[in-house]
């Protein structure tokens, strides 16, 4: 069986020295191996920034996209072979700006494809300008005298859309980290996974101290039921935005796949294309 | 006896005229005629004038005509926005009810029928299309069995009762016209068709069979016009062989979900018309980077932006050629009869697969909806080549990758599907090496953009062009693309009754374009017209630049929404030369 190790390459990552991305780099690489995946099963999709680097570094299959498209690709791999371990993952504007809305329709689509974001708050591989993610009033290179746009609350917008798992992470917590992909991956159908990743080149205000004083762990509430849609909300709220873990799981609801008439457990990839000469002439005879 | 004529019925959108139109046309496919459709509909849903017009033949057909030889009318706009389309001596069959009436002198006859009441009294105002289907049918003098045998099929799960009262419908009306026309008159005989039926079908839908027939297993897609045809077909069919057709948030989503689905290793289609072509491009250029292969069908209408929603134009083929930033391999094809789009459909993914880049099928609008009868299509020709492709894979030297990359003579690397023991590679947009690893490196670099364009060297396409070249020495060759192809063909068959020797070249691969196919027949004639609908000459620019002949060219452009008619291409075209 795979270890994490397996689930490394000798491509080193162009990353600034302690960037965030380097944890959740490390923690897909464990959750595979946890899940019990060799690396030619899983595919890891990704978009365009810094954090859209993720695909190469890992040893799976690897694909780095467009900006903001990471979903669309990763879902028609998904359908291509529903046998494969499919990873979407990129940055906080790969996926909530330019992104936003394949994001909004691949959580009502329900696809089994796990999605993490990299969330800095910032653009990093442009070099610092706002992101949908920046508090209000944060100052950067395209809002000088801070940023007046609402923040965007991802946790919210997930479980508005319907999600059917959504989990949120930081990336100084691999304990953490590690189990929510590992759950994300285990679940049936599309799962968001947020996580906390500073970009220590760029946004000197949302540092790894900034968000260790804020983060809450659903651990830390007594009692707390990640079934309970509304407990969900109503937590996030409270903590602003700032909890961690799985924050709601709809265990029920089965995923697109599953509900697709005639769609087969193998792979469509490995099915038979050839027509026989029989089909054909039906297809034919219905145009007479 | 007559050998053709053309049928016109007109009302207003969602009236219930494509019923009508569908019962009439299967009945004359079972006859034997061949034909030819044009449906003329405005982008409102209900409401609107709308007309379908057909052309019936005992000829093989591909353009719609000129005039008009029979017009039913739902109401007096249709007689109003038609009649100057009739010829001398057509005939007018309307309903009663609105008390029809064509301008003082205009020199057709008008058969006033009353669709309306016959229908009512029969049970429902909604049958008044039944009764001009059967007052129709008197006046060509078929046989009103046929009819009635196709609306058995095509109301026979509503119930027995519902098909006799349709049939009633016919019969009342056959009768009636009978009645007062004095019985059927030897100017709208039509000679008997030769028995065969045909297939009776869309370019969108002979597409869709194509895709099927090449292995083609997803779909995605963000519904438009005139493309939406397309994944109404596959929805049907791709859920019976384990696929599906998703249709997506929008055509961004669309392209790189195929993408994606390609890569994957599943034959993926998406369709869509300019405005979807447009948000399409950069996803295009990662296909061509990454090489995967993408099917992209682009129903042309007339642009640009929003443009001409509902109607004919030839204008995204710069678009096709061109889109996308930098430079990428890719192949466009434009079929230019309703058979070729069903083969070309299937050529198209083969391309795909064997060159590994994007591969865009064009058609127009006419072409997509214009409904027709086919002759048989062979599937025999239908091959699946899904080019260079390892299912098994040897282990990898350590710390290396699948060369998914490798430099290979023709630039064609063989692929693997993600799944593959031994096989994982990266693939990414950025420029990289051998085994798909992002580089800069500027020897690399160079290797690579060369080994990518080099396989646009190799493209091998069975008929780039169809010619029809009878002379060495023709005083015109015609040109041009898609839809036009059977108009052309009737204007140029006046031109040589005029005495004038005329060549015809269809071109079917636009890109990469076959310039010395072309130039070819270009060296025999003296002058060269090349016919699209668009206001520039995009076809006419290719070949100037790939085949020569700026001196011989003149062009001969529509781009009011119409297609070409024959006559008034062949009076044109005699004006331009
Ligand atoms: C269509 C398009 N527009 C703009 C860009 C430039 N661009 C690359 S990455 C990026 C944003 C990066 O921010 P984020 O997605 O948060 O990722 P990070 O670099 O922070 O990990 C932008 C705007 C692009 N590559 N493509
Ligand atoms: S710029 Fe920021 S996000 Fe990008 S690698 Fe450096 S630290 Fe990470």
């Amino acid at each position: 069986m795979a270890t994490f190790k397996d689930f490394r390459n000798n491509i080193k990552p162009n990353w600034c020295p302690g960037c965030g991305d380097f944890s959740v780099q490390a923690a897909i690489q464990r959750a595979c191996a946890n899940v019990g995946y060799e690396p030619e099963q899983v595919a890891v999709v990704s978009g365009i920034g810094c954090s859209g680097r993720i695909s190469g570094y890992i040893n799976a299959y690897g694909f780095h996209s467009i900006h903001g498209r990471s979903l669309p690709v990763a879902q028609g791999l998904k359908l291509a072979n529903r046998e494969l371990a499919v990873i979407a993952s990129g940055g906080d504007g790969d996926g909530f700006a330019i992104g936003m809305g394949h994001t909004v329709h691949a959580i009502r689509r329900n696809i089994d494809v796990t999605y993490i974001v990299m969330d800095n708050q910032i653009y990093g591989l442009t070099k610092g300008q706002t992101s949908p993610r920046s508090a209000s009033g944060f100052k950067t290179k395209s809002t000088p005298t801070g940023s007046i746009e609402t923040t965007l609350s991802p946790l919210e917008m997930a479980l508005a859309a319907g999600a059917t798992f959504v989990a949120q992470s930081f990336s100084t917590d691999l304990k953490q980290l590690t189990a929510v992909i590992e759950a994300g991956m285990n679940h049936k159908g599309f799962s968001l996974i947020n996580v906390f990743s500073p970009c220590v080149t760029f946004n000197k205000v949302n540092t790894y101290e900034w968000f260790k004083e804020r983060v809450v762990s659903t651990d830390s509430f007594d009692g707390y039921d990640a079934s309970n849609k509304m407990m969900a909300m109503q937590k996030v709220l409270e903590t602003d935005g700032m909890i961690t873990g799985i924050v709601y799981q709809n265990k029920e609801k089965p995923s697109y796949e599953q509900q697709l008439p005639g769609f087969q457990e193998i792979g469509l990839a490995k099915q038979n294309i050839t027509l026989t000469k029989d089909q054909f002439d039906k297809l034919v005879a219905e145009f007479n | 006896m007559i050998s053709q004529l053309s049928w016109k019925i007109g009302g207003q959108q969602g009236e219930g005229l494509e019923s009508t139109d569908r019962i009439f046309s299967t009945a004359l496919n079972r006859l034997g005629y061949h034909l030819y459709g044009y449906r003329h509909f405005s982008s409102r849903i209900k409401g609107g004038h709308t007309n379908n017009k057909i052309r019936i033949s005992t000829q093989p057909i591909r353009a719609i005509s000129d005039n008009l030889d029979i017009l039913v009318a739902f109401d007096q706009e249709t007689i109003d926005l038609n009649h100057k389309e009739l010829r001398n001596g057509g005939v007018v069959i309307a309903d009663a009810k609105f008390d029809p009436k064509l301008p003082e002198g205009f020199p057709a006859k008008l058969y006033a029928v009353p669709f309306t009441a016959i229908a009512e009294e029969l049970g429902t105002s909604l049958m008044k299309n039944m009764v001009a289907v059967g007052a129709s049918t008197a006046l060509l003098d078929l046989p009103v069995d046929i009819i009635k045998k196709v609306v058995e099929e095509e109301f026979g799960r509503k119930g027995q009762a519902v098909v006799d009262k349709n049939n009633a419908a016919i019969q009342k009306g056959f009768e009636y016209l009978l009645d007062i026309s004095g019985g059927p008159s030897e100017e709208f005989k039509l000679e008997p068709g030769d028995g065969t039926t045909r297939l009776f079908i869309i370019g969108n839908e002979a597409i869709g069979l194509g895709a099927v027939a090449a292995g083609c297993r997803l779909m995605s897609a963000y519904p438009i016009t005139p493309a939406s045809e397309i994944m109404e077909y596959l929805i049907k069919k791709l859920p019976k062989l384990g696929g599906t057709v998703v249709q997506t948030e929008d055509e961004i989503a669309a392209v790189t979900m195929a993408i994606g689905a390609n890569y994957g290793g599943v034959r993926t289609l998406t369709a869509s018309a300019g405005p979807g072509l447009s948000l399409m491009m950069e996803a295009i250029g990662l296909s061509g980077m990454t090489e995967t292969p993408v099917v992209i069908v682009d129903t042309m209408r007339g642009g640009p932006s929003t443009g001409l929603p509902t109607k004919q134009e030839q204008s995204d083929v710069n678009a096709a050629i061109y889109g996308t930033h930098g430079e990428i391999p890719k192949i466009v094809l434009f079929p230019s009869t309703i058979e070729e789009c069903f083969y070309d459909s299937v050529e198209a993914f083969n391309l795909a697969d064997q060159y590994q880049c994007p591969v865009i099928l064009l058609t127009d609008l006419q072409l997509s909806l214009g409904k027709q009868t086919s002759e048989p299509l062979d599937f025999s020709r239908v091959t699946i080549d899904r080019g260079a492709l390892a299912l098994e894979v040897e282990p990898q030297p350590e710390n290396q990758l699948f060369k998914r990359y490798a430099f290979s003579e023709s630039g064609v690397s063989t692929r693997v599907f993600p799944g593959t023991k031994n096989g994982i590679f990266h693939s990414t947009g950025v420029e990289h090496d051998e085994q798909g690893r992002p580089s800069e490196a500027t020897t690399n670099r160079k290797k690579m953009m060369d080994k990518r364009m080099r396989k646009m060297e190799s493209v091998k396409v069975t008929n780039p062009i169809v010619a029809i070249s009878k002379y060495d020495d023709a005083d015109i060759l015609f040109v041009g693309m898609g839809s036009t192809g059977g108009t052309i063909e009737e204007a140029r068959k006046q031109f040589e009754a005029d005495g004038l020797k005329t060549n015809q070249v269809m071109v079917r691969l636009i890109h990469p374009f076959p310039g010395a196919e072309v130039a070819a027949q270009l060296d025999k004639a003296k002058k060269v017209i090349v016919v699209e609908n668009n206001a520039t000459g995009q076809l006419a620019d290719l070949i100037t630049l790939h085949a020569g002949g700026r001196e011989k060219i003149k062009r001969m452009l529509k781009y009011d929404g119409n297609p070409f008619l024959p006559n008034e291409l062949y009076n044109d075209c005699k004006e331009l030369i």
